[in-house]
């Protein structure tokens, strides 16, 4: 029996106590799979793993799973998106097994926007199970080799199972709790909502060591840097459940338009700094949105390179 | 007070505009009437609370049907006033008939219509 | 109560469109509570529709009428000697009435007036809410008497998700998270901890998902079912 749970990468990387750096990339509206995989390159290398987006915003996009796929294929470590929101437990299940056996080893587990957001907002939401019942079913499937209905599964999907947390979210006081529920079900690891409250998120993190949940599961930091501060406006207005601090867009308005994207970036290297020492965290999970072109140079000047390699 | 209005209003009396309902409002179109219109007590003065209110959202709504149905909503108002302004009620029954008028005869040709 | 909303005119004239004479039925049940299907919702519609085919020099005559409800054959069956008399009949019932009156009379075309929203019931006058998603397992205790599978955006039973705002959903901002609502009661009431545990996977199949559903009283069936 192995020592891990799934095997993976970013798992090898967290239980061997090193500071994990992940990436995002989303699919393509379509199938252009060159336009991914140039994505990727600037991915390759700089992160631990990379999480495929599952029609993100209720924007029907490839899916994740292929995704996930192009991305091993490709050499890189996939983190397999799944919502609830587009398929009921037997296409979960079924997607797990065959993300399983396309090399996929890492899943978040997550609720999804709501299909109103998107670009289909007549579709039926399914919902069959949730977020906090999709870890439970994944680690079921792992760690009792069974599918819901208790049936043997025959090579059963060894995955790393992540959960979100939006520490922004409201009621604040429950968060912590809800995180405590995530773990309880079966999370490995959590990839936080974008951060850009710093203040709050401190005060969040500090709750999660105060009961130890950082004990019992790998906590990472989501950054996103800011493009400019009409980005940061707009994620301020129109993204639930984002919490962007005045200041921050009054920073990105000091500066020339030209050097906003700059300045996005410093902020996001003061922000990953402050995680390497912060209590709790175990990462930095960096959402670049359609920026992965500059994963490479934040990387290097978060001196988070070279990667480490652990078998 | 010898005030004259358009003898062409035809006056229906009830104790409150509250108990003017949709179905009469509708009912005076669908019979031919090129306009009706409701005349309550001042706002804030009904002697059942809220009669004219309710008349007022009454009114509304047929004004909604009608626009639904390609009828001019402004065949239908409602008015308010107190029962001691008599030469308010004959100018509110010109106002009324000339901006009728001015809309032209009903669409809407029913039985009674001219 | 189920809560119904009328169809607009335009879509009801133009299922008539080509009828002469018509029956409204309407229906004395839930329809006539939430003020859309009953006696005087009926009359205002046969007016309505008087009045727009008067204008199209198409006149169309109606007759109204309210059933004591259109879900129970015994009341359906008292339009027996006059529903053949129309070319059509427009029911201002809930999705149940035109079925069972299809049913009890094959040859009549019966249109809905109205498109059925949900169960629910007024928390104003003139503003109905929805409460239940009949979903044929009821678990509101578990949830401080509040149903989140009716009432959360996802159905969440672990909620409230990331999108919850200041007790806002974040599908709509009028949308109250419902989600929000039941933690806050919990925490009122310090029974935070009755939220917690992994709750078991729901079984549908007593939802719409498990086909359509039958209710049996046995001490009330005469013969067979």
């Amino acid at each position: 029996m192995s020592e891990f749970k799934s095997g993976s990468n970013l798992e090898k990387i967290l239980k061997a106590g090193h500071f994990a750096f992940t990436g995002e990339c989303g699919p393509p509206k379509g199938a252009n799979v060159a336009h991914l995989k140039e994505k990727f390159q600037y991915l390759k290398g700089n992160v631990d793993a990379v999480n495929m987006t599952d029609n993100q915003t209720a924007v029907v996009r490839m899916s994740s799973l292929a995704g996930s796929a192009l991305l091993f294929q490709e050499g890189l470590e996939p983190n397999f998106q799944m919502v609830c929101r587009d398929r009921n437990r037997l296409a979960m299940m079924a997607d797990i097994l065959g993300a399983y056996a396309l090399g996929v080893r890492n899943m978040l587990c997550l609720s999804g926007d709501h299909q109103t957001f998107g670009n289909h907002p007549q579709a039926k939401n399914v919902h069959c199970i949730d977020s906090m019942q999709l870890i439970a079913m994944v680690k079921k499937m792992r760690d009792e080799e069974k599918f819901l209905n208790e049936e043997d599964i025959d090579v059963a999907p060894k995955m790393f199972v992540g959960a979100a947390c939006n520490p922004f979210a409201d009621p604040y006081e429950y968060r912590v709790h809800r995180l405590a529920s995530k773990i309880d079900a079966g999370a490995d690891f959590i990839q936080t909502q974008c951060i850009f409250n710093m203040e709050k998120f401190r005060d969040f993190m500090k709750m999660t060591v105060d009961m130890g949940l950082h004990e019992k599961c790998y906590i990472l930091a989501g950054v996103t840097p800011m493009k400019n501060a009409g980005m940061a406006n707009f994620m301020k207005k129109f993204v639930p459940g984002m919490d962007i601090p005045d200041e921050l867009i009054k920073r990105l308005k000091s500066v020339d338009k030209k050097e906003q994207a700059e300045e996005g970036i410093k902020f996001a290297l003061e922000q990953i700094e402050e995680f390497k020492e912060m209590e709790g965290v175990a990462g930095v999970h960096l959402m670049a949105i359609e920026w992965e072109q500059r994963v490479p140079e934040i990387a290097e000047r978060a001196n988070v390179l070279p990667r480490p390699q652990v078998d | 007070m010898r005030l004259s209005y358009p003898t062409n209003v035809k006056v229906i009396q009830v104790p409150c505009t509250g108990r003017v309902d949709i179905i009469h409002l509708l009912n005076a179109i669908e019979d031919g009437a090129d306009g009706v219109y409701v005349a309550g007590c001042l706002e804030g003065e009904c002697h059942y609370i809220a009669g004219n209110l309710k008349a007022r959202r009454k009114v509304d709504y047929v004004k909604r049907t009608l626009e639904e149905i390609g009828v001019e909503p402004e065949r239908v108002e409602m008015y308010n006033l107190s029962s001691a302004q008599g030469a308010r009620f004959a100018e509110i029954a010109n106002e009324m008939v000339e901006q009728v008028a001015k809309l032209g005869p009903t669409p809407v040709k029913g039985s009674c219509a001219a | 109560m189920i809560v119904a909303d009328r169809k607009s005119l335009e879509e009801i004239l133009s299922m008539v469109e080509t009828d002469k004479k018509i029956l409204v039925v309407g229906c004395k049940g839930c329809v006539t509570v939430c003020n859309v299907g009953g006696a005087k919702e009926v009359e205002v519609l046969a007016s309505a529709l008087k009045i727009a085919r008067k204008k199209a020099e198409n006149e169309l005559e109606i007759d109204t009428h309210v059933l004591e409800r259109q879900c129970d054959n015994e009341y359906v069956s008292q339009l027996g000697d006059t529903v053949g008399d129309y070319d059509a009949v427009v029911s201002m019932a809930c999705g149940v009435g035109p079925q069972f009156l299809s049913e009890m009379y094959r040859e009549q075309v019966f249109y809905p007036a109205v498109n059925t929203t949900f169960f629910g019931g007024a928390t104003q006058h003139g503003v109905w809410e929805e409460r239940c998603a009949g979903c044929g397992t009821c678990g509101i205790h578990l949830f401080g008497g509040i149903c989140p599978i009716a009432r959360c955006a996802k159905s969440l039973l672990h909620g409230p998700c990331g999108g919850s705002s200041n007790g806002a959903c974040e599908v709509n901002k009028d949308t109250e998270c419902i989600w929000d609502t039941i933690v806050k009661k919990k925490m009122e009431q310090g029974k935070v901890d009755d939220l917690l545990a992994v709750k078991g996977f729901k079984d549908w199949r007593s939802a719409r998902d498990g086909g359509p559903r039958r209710s049996i009283r046995e001490e009330l069936v005469e013969g067979n079912i």
